[in-house]
């Protein structure tokens, strides 16, 4: 089998203090072949890119180059050993133009190199061609479009020829008429005898070129096989789509102000420069309601959350109880009760779990403070018995907790959560999701939930919205989505 | 990597810098020392922005290389009576030595740190010059019995020719392919690593060149003083100098630094009438200047042409 399989992986653990990130990871790639490796977010499947590449080093296990080990050295040594890496985010060389940041790539890896070699520019216009560049040779970076920049990105990790090619996330980001003609190059960069890894969040979106799929979930492997037997291996669909859902779901006719909900985005739109991160999009929540936004890692949630709590501009309008809230500053939204607990957390790291807590109150009454915090302290006794550690110092599930329970303490009428799951365990999800359910049952606060992990946006649901590609295409109640819905998120 | 803009830009230098070599005819042996002084700060300054500009490191630390390069300099000279041009390859070397050591265990910190560590340089060797006064002259200062040449035409062409000379050696270095690894380098260490390049080696590559021409240069600065003092070579205000000046000139562009470096000693000269107010008034001019025109005088003087390539 070695003679076959360029890029063998055997065995690989990778320790970030106590969270085993990747644990027992096994694969093999052979010429021409492409595996595809997917996990959802926090899955592990991004370190063990790293891993082979040698920006991070694994703590055990081996990685072979064509019979070769690997494992443990530097990246630039692996790079020559014949690997070659395309980053999910594009960072060219602004000041150089296209062709000028092709012969990076090509440079000897030596400081007596003071002039140009006359070749390098012939094979940088051969590459160029090769991934579509050639009209934009002379340009620079910034005046090109992101399909261009990603190009730029294919072109300089297939400059060395290497045999192993390590793609991020190949799709992110791209239109449909750019993702099809992306996943041709693709194939024809295996077709030449590139062995690759796609990495990528399910297991769909890469279905069409993947001869084989691995799937991972917190570090470990759970499947593998061909695209189709992964999507329907029952582990995955547990991972990703949860078990049967037990349907509590309220009707939106039981809400008390179906005339005019207590948040009302309205056809918004957002652009980050070139990219379109929000289109057209229109969703309603109601007091006491919970509603979920799921959408795979780019759909444009965190944009929308931001759009809401007027952290970012938008085109279209935003009402809280039908007034607008386009003029009102981030911090009186905030006062105003729409309170966001952010996807990377945002906890002040050195101060203790209490002053944590304070801080989310200040203004509040004395006597209503130490009532808020005894609420939640009920809610949640983990942070009672941490009052006085560090925030950094607890693991990563006490420091979601405290994220939302930081955010409860400006007693928000809307409660919004970004991706909470991130990266957390089944155990400490089941947990949270209690107190989730907790929060709907005993308060009226309503609650939007931004999710890419399927099985724990949908139990506590209301209503879910599915968003794509910046635009809502799906939205119903919880107990139709695995129906309607469900197919793209294995 | 030789292509038009980079033609052109070293003609107009080249120009430049001839017109400059006729100075002497017309302007006095007062504003020629000015220059003289200023074209000296302007190698500092281009040394700096090559570990800036390209290598992405902030050395807070000029002084450090150019104090150990002019004192090794004028102690050899003043206690061992050795020639010049011995005490100039030694203050180089003791330079570049200096910046190695220095260099290697910072280049493993990230962020501020790196910086951090080069302050901390200057001041250590601060306060190695005070407290060895019999070797160093301490706070006073210290003599040399040799200088250069006392002819203030001959001076202000040594300095000309010598900073044309390391103007042309460190802009080709920044525009050949080392220093295009060296740019990938410093803005994304990750991916350079993983494009096949030695991060950590093409960084140190760049600290000792930046070593060698601070070096060289603070030596050859004593020997035109015929003193070499803390307050003129070695403290930190001296180092936050040398940094404006390759700021203001123009970040990643090397030769900018020079305008710089001009810039900075023409005005304190101009507004030394002023008396205390005249550096403050300096200092406040450079800020206006880095907040309005983040690229400096060279990226003003480029960018016309720039936006006309395609």
């Amino acid at each position: 089998m070695s003679a076959s399989h360029v890029l063998q992986v055997e065995g690989l653990f990778k320790r970030f203090g106590g969270l085993v990130a990747v644990k027992n990871i096994s694969l093999n790639i052979g010429r021409g072949e492409i595996l595809g490796l997917i996990g959802p977010n926090g899955s592990g499947k991004s370190t063990v890119m790293k891993l082979i590449m040698g920006i991070e080093r694994p703590d055990a296990g081996s990685v072979r180059i064509a019979d070769e080990e690997v494992a443990g050295l530097p990246s630039y040594k692996i790079a020559r050993k014949g690997v070659g890496i395309v980053f999910q985010h594009s960072r060219p060389l602004h000041r150089q133009t296209v062709i000028e940041n092709i012969k990076l790539a090509l440079l000897p890896d030596r400081l007596t190199r003071l002039i140009v070699d006359p070749q390098t520019d012939k094979r940088a216009r051969a590459i160029a061609a090769r991934v579509g560049l050639s009209a934009v040779l002379d340009r620079l970076p910034s005046t090109l479009p992101f399909a261009d920049l990603r190009k730029i990105e294919i072109a300089k990790a297939i400059a060395r020829d290497p045999q192993v090619l390590l793609i991020d996330e190949p799709f992110a980001g791209l239109t449909q008429k750019e993702t099809a003609a992306f996943s041709d190059l693709i194939a024809e960069l295996r077709d030449d005898g590139h062995a690759i890894l796609l990495v990528d969040h399910n297991v769909k979106s890469v279905a069409r070129l993947v001869d084989r799929v691995l799937a991972m979930y917190v570090g470990e492997p759970i499947a593998e096989g061909s695209a189709d037997e992964v999507m329907s291996n029952d582990t995955v669909r547990r991972v990703y789509l949860g078990g049967s859902i037990e349907a509590t779901a309220r009707p939106e006719s039981s809400f008390a102000d179906t005339e005019r909900p207590f948040l009302e985005v309205d056809r918004v739109s957002v652009h980050y420069g070139k990219a379109q991160a929000l289109e057209d999009v229109s969703i309603h929540i109601h007091v006491g309601e919970f509603v979920s936004v799921v959408g795979l890692n780019g759909a444009g949630k965190t944009t929308l959350f931001n759009a809401i709590s007027g952290l970012v501009p938008y085109a279209g309008e935003i009402r809280q109880s039908g007034r607008p809230l386009r003029s009102v500053s981030a911090a009186r939204v905030a006062r105003n009760g729409i309170v966001q607990a952010p996807e990377g957390r945002e906890l002040f790291v050195y101060m203790t779990v209490r002053e944590n807590l304070d801080l989310g109150a200040h203004h509040l009454s004395p006597g209503e403070m130490s009532a808020q915090i005894d609420w939640l302290f009920e809610l949640f006794p983990i942070l009672r018995s941490r009052q006085n550690q560090a925030a950094g110092t607890l693991s990563g599930g006490e420091q979601q907790m405290l994220t939302i329970a930081r955010a409860l303490m400006m007693k928000p009428k809307l409660l919004i959560l970004d991706e909470p799951t991130l990266g957390l365990a089944p155990i400490i999800l089941e947990q949270i999701s209690r107190i989730l359910e907790r929060l709907r049952q005993t308060t009226s606060i309503s609650v939007l939930l931004g999710e890419q992990n399927v099985t724990f946006a949908l139990p506590h649901a209301d209503r879910v919205y599915v968003l794509e590609h910046a635009r809502i295409i799906w939205q119903g109640s919880p107990n139709r989505f695995a129906a309607e819905a469900g197919q793209g998120y294995l | 990597m030789i292509k038009s803009p980079t033609i052109q830009i070293l003609l107009v230098a080249a120009v430049v810098v001839v017109a400059a070599s006729l100075l002497p005819l017309w302007v006095s042996g007062y504003v020629l020392g000015l220059l003289t002084i200023a074209y000296y700060f302007g190698v500092f300054s281009m040394a700096w922005d090559l570990l800036f500009g390209f290598a992405g490191e902030v050395n807070f630390g000029p002084t450090f290389l150019i104090g150990t390069g002019a004192y090794t300099a004028g102690i050899l000279n003043n206690v061992y009576f050795l020639p010049i041009w011995v005490c100039l390859i030694a203050g180089t070397f003791a330079a570049v030595v200096g910046g190695l050591v220095l260099a290697l265990p910072a280049l493993r910190l990230r962020g501020p740190y790196f910086g951090l560590t080069t302050l901390v340089a200057v001041l250590i060797l601060q306060n190695f010059i005070v407290v060895d006064a019999g070797l160093t002259g301490g706070e006073i200062g210290l003599t040399v019995p040799d200088v250069l040449t006392i002819s203030a035409v001959a001076n202000y062409q040594i300095a000309l020719w010598f900073m044309a000379a390391s103007g042309v050696i460190l802009f080709a270095f920044s525009r050949s392919p080392v220093g295009l690894i060296l740019q990938a380098s410093g803005q994304d260490a990750v991916q350079a690593g993983a494009l096949g390049f030695n991060v950590t080696k093409h960084k140190l590559a760049a600290f000792i060149i930046s070593a060698l021409f601070s070096g060289l240069a603070g030596s050859l600065l004593v020997f035109y003083f015929g003193s070499a003092s803390i307050g003129t070579l070695v403290d930190v205000t001296v180092g936050v100098q040398v940094i404006i000046a390759a700021v203001l000139g123009g970040r990643r562009t090397i030769l900018g630094a020079v305008l710089g470096a001009v810039f900075l000693i023409a005005m304190s000269e101009l507004l030394r009438p002023l008396g205390d107010l005249s550096n403050f008034t300096v200092f406040t001019l450079a800020l206006i200047v880095v907040l309005l025109f983040p690229d400096g005088f060279f990226g003003l003087l480029t960018r016309a042409k720039e936006s006309v390539w395609p």
